[in-house]
């Protein structure tokens, strides 16, 4: 394998390892209100996300490090041309992060609501734009060369684009029924009951509009017959995944909502390839994975370390899950209606 | 860009060079506000950093030392300051994303000409570092009761070997900027690339840097233990507890700042015989001199057109420079003329008065956090926390002294760099990203400077607020519960 198509692969890993498990962060974030009633509900749905969330958002770093070192002219081009939408995903992240950890150090109910409406908003706004940001770029944007340089010729609403937008609606439930079927694994009591019933029926809907998605993906966007066979993958197991949900079988239904996120995240970057952004102006335009890459040395240099680390990586990783692996429920936590800070001596 | 046009006399010249200046400083180009934009998000995610670094070690210290000795007074530290170092740290993380995009958004044509070799370190910082960091302390915080002792233990050390790794890869990506080794320049592509990756993260100025910073961000973390536990033993709470971090926290800051000097010692030799404008730039010296003075402080103007007092040291910045009291120190008059004939037209002179008081607010600010710390040392020796006017102040302040030597630190060595990004191969004007308006700059500019300055309110207070309400109270069988958890039992720690 070419090393430039062997890095398109690492990066189309990272996104991923990205989508899989902060998707499911995103799911759980933007459901926080609706699957938890209480205090301690609340709070226990949060502690399922207390060990992990910072870790799977580190795969977004990762991604964005990795094409920067591999692939610098997407880099450049992408980061600087989907300027806003990446702004407000900084944004919501930063907000996120912080009221993850701030939200329940005082008991005050107006601070955590504060925080609460936060975490949904802070939620939904990346779940949102990385699927408006996925569909635009696998739909083709415009792009022109300048100064001998690719160079992203559109504005920010070029991106809100119906396709743009279904692509969002598709991350948007797709996440929500992963986080909600992660929320029936971690969870138990009624917050799991709710989050079963909510998998069921957003999964549906997100079965309709992934399909049309995908749908219009594989024929009006690329011409690889195997983007066929990919999205029947990703239909079949987001089937399975609801089939399994629906049965209350909630591990297996995880990694059929996993897999079929895993297989989705693989049909996009397929149907780029070997384009990294494809030009919707002009095709000498486009961005590939020979005209945006690093040279062969760089990535060559890069190989070594991502062969050496990445399963470690995912060895450590997989560790924390198996020792935070046991269901919390709401009665487990202490005070849930105080925060630590509340009282001064 | 200046476009200067040989058909004008040199008044009309001089008179549109002005207008330009004065135009370009009202309306704020992209360019500016980019510059800007960095200087604001980069500061402050600094401002988290060191403490984080520095507290993560002094935590994990005290918790080998509770392992160790089963001492309740350790465990009761590493809860305390374990939660503050998590205060601080959910700030450094959510503003530290910031940084691993920016250089895309608002720098692309940068991004262009450096990615083949700037972008590995960086990569490799992710893989390495901040996997280890983020995932090794979500076992840390949630972790008191379900992992053995020692495996729990081990999970705060990875955690801060994490740090140190990511300090490691983003100050040799730092280094290769202040001077680029291991490359060729790709004229075709208009870029930099990569010929020797052991020479970018292993060259001397990386190690100079790095060797400089870690003891920065130990003095950090020390000086704020010792804030905190002044505080505490002022109010007469957790004597026990306070007076070993107390102590802990002097004897870090001190020997510190003994590594501190020794290697920015070595830094400033470094940066004299790579980049020596910014030296002469730090003494605001015009004309090369032997023997050249460092002055402590200057009244006036700094280039000496009308000096109403200043006080210096012989010979000094000649030692700092070249490691002789007799050595010749270049002038920044004769520093431009040989640049302007290796790189062509232009002003490469930096902002003179920013360098000189930036590495002057740099070593000072440090110095008295250390003058504080002997003085307070000095007198626990005879038993009990001086009893002068001076000290509660003093030690409220030694948690931000350092924050300002950092700041002021990396504002004299990013600014006395330009009009360089990566040191003689391209400038800052040539680095922003050509298709992102002043507008669009601007906007971003003014949400993360008022979001960032609602957080820093926030955080703070909290911060207060957790010191003040103090250590908990803790009951160790609440530990004892096994990998996986119980689900029947009360959690020890929940969101």
């Amino acid at each position: 394998m070419e090393l430039t198509t062997f890095w398109f692969v690492i990066i189309a890993v990272l996104w991923i390892g990205y989508f899989v498990l902060e998707g499911f962060d995103f799911g759980v974030g933007m459901l926080l209100k609706t699957v938890a009633k209480n205090q301690a509900e609340r709070r226990a749905v949060l502690t399922t996300l207390g060990p992990v969330w910072d870790g799977n958002e580190v795969w977004l770093l990762v991604a964005g490090g990795a094409t920067f070192a591999a692939f610098p002219e997407w880099y450049a081009t992408l980061f600087s041309g989907f300027y806003l939408p990446l702004f407000l995903i900084l944004i919501a992240l930063i907000i996120r992060g912080v009221a993850f950890e701030y939200r329940s150090k005082y008991g005050d109910v107006n601070w955590r609501a504060r925080w609460d409406n936060a975490i949904v908003a802070a939620s939904f706004i990346p779940a949102l734009l990385w699927g408006v940001a996925f569909a635009n770029i696998v739909r083709g944007v415009p792009l022109e060369v300048r100064n001998g340089v690719i160079e992203y010729a559109g504005g920010f609403f070029n991106l809100l684009n119906p396709f743009g937008l279904l692509g969002g609606l598709v991350t948007v439930s797709v996440f929500l029924t992963h986080g909600a079927i992660f929320l029936a694994l971690k969870t138990d009591g009624a917050i799991r009951e709710r989050a079963r019933v909510l998998a069921s029926k957003i999964g549906l809907f997100a079965a309709i509009v992934t399909v049309i998605f995908l749908g219009i993906t594989v024929t009006a966007f690329n011409e690889k017959t195997t983007t066929f066979g990919l999205a029947a993958i990703v239909a079949t197991a987001w089937l399975a995944a609801l089939g399994m949900n629906h049965k209350g079988r909630e591990g297996y239904a995880f990694i059929f909502s996993s897999v079929a996120l895993g297989f989705a995240v693989i049909t996009l970057f397929t149907a780029l390839y070997p384009h990294v952004m494809p030009s919707s102006l002009l095709e000498s335009a486009s961005l590939t994975i020979s005209n945006a890459s690093s040279t062969s040395y760089t990535l060559k240099v890069m190989t070594y370390v991502a062969v050496a680390l990445t399963p470690l990586v995912l060895i450590y990783q997989g560790w924390t899950y198996w020792v935070f692996r046991k269901r919390i429920s709401a009665t487990q936590i202490p005070t849930p209606e105080s925060g630590v800070l509340d009282s001064v001596q | 860009m200046r476009h200067v046009t040989v058909d004008f006399d040199s008044v009309i010249e001089n008179v549109r060079e002005e207008w330009d200046y004065t135009n370009r400083r009202a309306l704020m180009s992209n360019l500016d506000l980019a510059r800007w934009q960095f200087a604001i998000t980069t500061v402050y995610h600094f401002i988290f950093v060191p403490i984080t670094i520095g507290l993560g070690f002094l935590v994990a210290g005290l918790q080998t030392a509770w392992v160790r000795t089963n001492n309740p007074k350790y465990l009761k530290a590493t809860k305390f300051f374990g939660k503050l170092f998590l205060i601080n740290f959910a700030m450094g993380v959510v503003t530290g994303i910031v940084q691993e995009f920016q250089f895309g958004m608002n720098w692309s044509s940068y991004s262009r000409f450096v990615g083949d070799i700037f972008g590995a370190p960086l990569a490799m910082e992710g893989l390495l570092a901040f996997f280890l960091e983020s995932t090794f302390l979500g076992i840390w915080i949630f972790g008191w009761d379900r992992l053995p002792k020692k495996l729990h233990l081990a999970s705060i050390w990875a955690a801060a070997l994490g740090t140190i790794f990511s300090a490691y890869f983003i100050l040799a990506a730092n280094a290769w900027m202040q001077h680029p080794v291991g490359y060729v320049i790709n004229e075709e592509r208009g870029r930099a690339e990569l010929t020797d990756i052991f020479e970018v993260l292993f060259q001397k100025t990386a190690l100079a840097t790095f060797i400089h910073t870690i003891p920065a961000a130990f003095f950090t973390g020390g000086a704020f233990m010792v804030g905190v536990s002044a505080w505490l033993l002022v109010k007469n709470r957790e004597k026990l507890m306070a007076t070993t971090t107390l102590k802990t926290g002097l004897v870090t800051v001190i020997l510190s700042f003994l590594l501190i000097t020794i290697t920015g010692d070595w830094s400033s030799r470094v940066m004299t015989e790579q980049q020596p404008m910014k030296m002469a730039a730090a003494e605001a010296l015009y004309d090369t001199t032997n023997r050249a003075p460092f002055s402590l402080f200057t009244i006036g103007t700094l280039d000496q057109s009308r000096t109403v007092f200043q006080i210096d040291i012989p010979g000094l910045l000649s030692f700092m420079s070249t490691g002789d009291v007799n050595g010749v120190v270049e002038g920044i008059k004769d520093l431009q003329t040989q640049y302007e004939e290796r790189y062509g037209p232009g002003d490469y002179i930096p902002n003179v008065p920013l360098a000189y008081w930036g590495f002057r607010l740099m070593i000072g600010f440090g110095a008295l956090a250390t003058l504080f710390a002997l003085l307070t040392l000095w007198r626990l020796r005879r038993g009990g926390i001086p009893k002068g006017r001076w000290f509660l102040p003093a030690m409220l302040s030694m948690p931000f002294l350092p924050i300002l030597a950092n700041s002021f630190g990396w504002i004299f060595t990013e600014t006395a760099r330009q009009p360089w990004t990566v040191f003689g191969l391209t400038k800052t004007t040539d680095g922003v990203s050509p298709t992102v308006g002043a507008a669009s700059v601007l906007f971003t500019m003014a949400v993360f400077t008022l979001l960032y300055g609602i957080l820093a309110v926030i955080e703070f207070k909290l911060m207060i607020r957790a010191i003040k309400v103090g250590p908990e109270v803790i009951d160790t069988s609440d530990f004892e519960v096994g990998i996986g958890g119980d689900a029947t039992k009360k959690l020890t720690i929940a969101y």
